[in-house]
């Protein structure tokens, strides 16, 4: 493998991260809040990309404001699931939450295989993405820089979010315990709602990125994506945002530089996550950057 | 009511419905001829699922370990069957891309041992995968299970001389009858319950309702759930098989997570904890994805003319699955069980009432 190559896996890589990241963190701060893995949140994400597609060839609207759009109505959705299917549950065992967030994604599937239809859809690529760069001979599409871009915006806006307002510091309470939070006058449906505003807003934009990076779209789009994200966020350290971060990165390099340097293993891609996320589990289960917890009684 | 009576009732419970079977299946005698092709297909799905869904129910509601990888170990026994069952002649005119490996592309076994072998695979399987994933708890054993299952459906994919790759294998023999089936789902009713009542059942509810407490009482936590983990993936191995045999064609798509959504719906429904509840339960799920295929039919209502919706019957299960954990947790039976000193004790006080 000549040295350009090299570069050019890992751009892609670093793009692929970058994508995984950001759907990662909606994952993670979910789980760090309620302790619930949101099953529904790779679903949002097609829900987002099809709400785009739409936007675009029905309404013919210009793209960026689509995406707004889009945006919007999937966080719209991502707080009425909260509301609707997970508040009811609140002090029902963890595993009763957890059949109803699967019940909500396959519900979200189906209902996207009725109303779409199951055939693959072309999503519409705004020329502004397309674009390629050269940068030396490495070929990188502005797509390609402009994801990791996007990212690190929505992680630094995140972060301050997170630590420079009340809001925020209502959320870091309500995630170390949510009952002395409540007891210190926090409004907790409030801040968990919030997080599902947050949440579900990073999987739209995720999903959006994912259908211009794969821009063929079907009603099981996000399952997949939904999985190795939550993945990438136990790797990191699930309720860490940093380590969510470096969860995706891990997930989304390591899976393309495997495809690169053993192409032989092409077809076992989607089960590198799996294999990770199991040794993760068995050799540090808290992740990369989690705090390790002891067990009370 | 005294044991001896309710081993007669159960008997004649028994004795009634293997006339039923016999019926359904062969006819009687030549007397009545057999039930139509359709219905006994229906209630060979049900045998089969009820059988699965106990096997899901003894690890995720038995012993309180959120599994999702019985799809994985179905898989694993509806392969074993197809590969050791089919005919040689067969199996060369499913690999046409690659070639069957060597000793497996000569074999053919009776159907038993197929069977049997297929519950084996899957219950070393369930070793293989059981004695690094049962150190977790909760949602991370849950994904981890997961995560299980789909490698083993992505290695199947890829696999091509072992399983013919995604192109799946066709024409595997029709060998599931009503027999097979209903002794499949009997004996792993029968199976349950003597588990359930023994202290084997007892040290896995204890498990389940707290495992910190059940170790300190001396019972070996890791044994017990491997026990209940392995017998499962046995279990899902042979109902595994037993569907390929059924169904006549397998494909490693069929395997994913939906397959095992839907065998968590009837246990779920059921009451998890439950025997009596996922017997009832996978007969009405089974029972209703038929019957609701007329939502995806065209239907005409006088001049309403509605067209038909295919995987409506979809949206009705996700949206009764959603259902019932938001308001019936509890499922149809809870925890309870189907007794007949319960019919007993019912009938009498209801008869103390009108006296």
């Amino acid at each position: 493998m000549t040295l350009t190559e090299f570069l050019q896996h890992l751009a892609n890589g670093i793009s692929l991260g970058s994508l995984y990241a950001l759907i990662a963190i909606g994952y993670t701060m979910v789980y760090g809040i309620i302790r619930l893995v949101n099953f529904a949140h790779g679903d949002l994400l097609m829900v987002a990309t099809y709400m785009a597609f739409y936007g675009m060839l029905l309404f013919s609207l210009p793209w960026p404001l689509v995406f707004i759009l889009a945006v919007i109505l999937t966080t719209v959705m991502g707080v009425t699931i909260e509301r609707v299917a997970y508040r009811p549950l609140r002090d029902a065992p963890r595993i009763t939450v957890l059949i109803s967030a699967i019940g909500v994604s396959f519900l979200l599937q189906n209902l996207g295989l009725v109303v779409f239809g199951g055939r693959s859809k072309a999503f519409y690529v705004p020329p502004f993405f397309a674009t390629i760069n050269h940068i030396g001979e490495t070929a990188v599409p502005n797509l390609v820089w402009f994801i990791p871009l996007v990212t690190v915006a929505l992680l630094m806006i995140l972060m301050h979010l997170l630590y420079r307002t009340r809001i925020g510091m209502a959320m870091r309470a309500v995630a170390r315990d949510l009952d002395t939070a409540r007891l210190m006058a926090i409004d907790v449906d409030q801040v968990i709602s919030f997080t599902f505003v947050v949440g579900s807003s990073l999987a739209a934009v995720g999903g959006l990125m994912w259908g211009l990076k794969f821009p063929q779209i079907n009603p099981l789009m996000g399952a997949m994506p939904g999985l190795k994200c939550f993945i990438a966020a136990v790797i990191g350290g699930i309720g860490n945002i940093s380590g969510a971060v470096a969860g995706g990165f891990v997930l989304g390099v390591g899976e393309i530089l495997l495809v690169a340097f053993f192409p032989d293993l092409a077809g076992y891609r989607d089960a590198f996550a799996f294999v990770l996320l199991i040794l993760t589990l068995l050799i540090r289960p808290t992740g990369l950057l989690g705090e390790r917890v002891a067990e009370k009684v | 009511m005294d044991r001896n009576n309710n081993l007669l009732y159960t008997l004649i419970a028994v004795l009634v419905l293997a006339v039923v079977l016999a019926w359904a299946q062969t006819g009687l005698f030549g007397l009545v001829s057999p039930w139509n092709p359709y219905t006994v297909r229906i209630m060979n799905l049900c045998a089969i699922n009820i059988g699965l869904g106990l096997a899901l129910n003894l690890v995720n509601g038995f012993t309180g370990q959120f599994s999702l990888g019985h799809a994985g170990f179905m898989a694993v026994g509806a392969y074993t069957v197809a590969l050791l069952v089919m005919s040689p002649a067969a199996k060369q005119m499913n690999f046409f891309m690659v070639p069957l490996v060597a000793p497996l592309d000569k074999i053919q076994v009776p159907f038993l041992v197929g069977i049997i072998m297929a519950g084996l695979l899957a219950a070393l399987f369930g070793l293989l995968v059981g004695a690094p994933v049962l150190r977790l708890k909760g949602d991370y054993l849950a994904i981890a299970t997961l995560g299980f299952a789909e490698i083993i459906r992505v290695v199947i994919v890829n696999v091509k001389g072992l399983t013919n790759g995604a192109l799946g294998l066709k024409s595997i023999p029709g060998h599931t009858n009503l027999w097979w089936t209903a002794a499949y789902a009997a004996l792993t009713v029968l199976l349950m319950v003597r588990l359930v009542n023994s202290s084997y059942g007892r040290a896995l509810k204890a498990i389940r309702e707290d495992e910190i407490a059940a170790e300190a009482m001396g019972i070996n936590v890791f044994y017990h759930k491997m026990l209940a983990f392995v017998l499962a993936a046995f279990l899902a191995g042979v109902g595994g098989g037993l569907q390929a045999s059924l169904i006549g064609s397998i494909d490693p798509a069929m395997y994913k997570l939906p397959l095992t959504f839907q065998i968590l719906l009837m246990v779920v429904l059921g009451g998890m904890g439950s025997i009596t509840g996922t017997v009832i339960a996978a007969t009405i799920v089974t029972a209703l994805m038929e019957i609701l295929r007329f939502v995806e039919s065209p239907l005409t209502l006088g001049a309403i003319h509605l067209p038909g919706i295919p995987g409506m019957r979809m949206v009705v299960f996700s949206l009764l699955l959603i259902v019932v954990t938001l308001f019936y947790n509890r499922g149809l039976m809870g925890d309870k069980e189907f007794s007949w000193d319960l019919l007993h004790s019912r009938r009498q006080t209801k008869q103390g009432v009108t006296q």
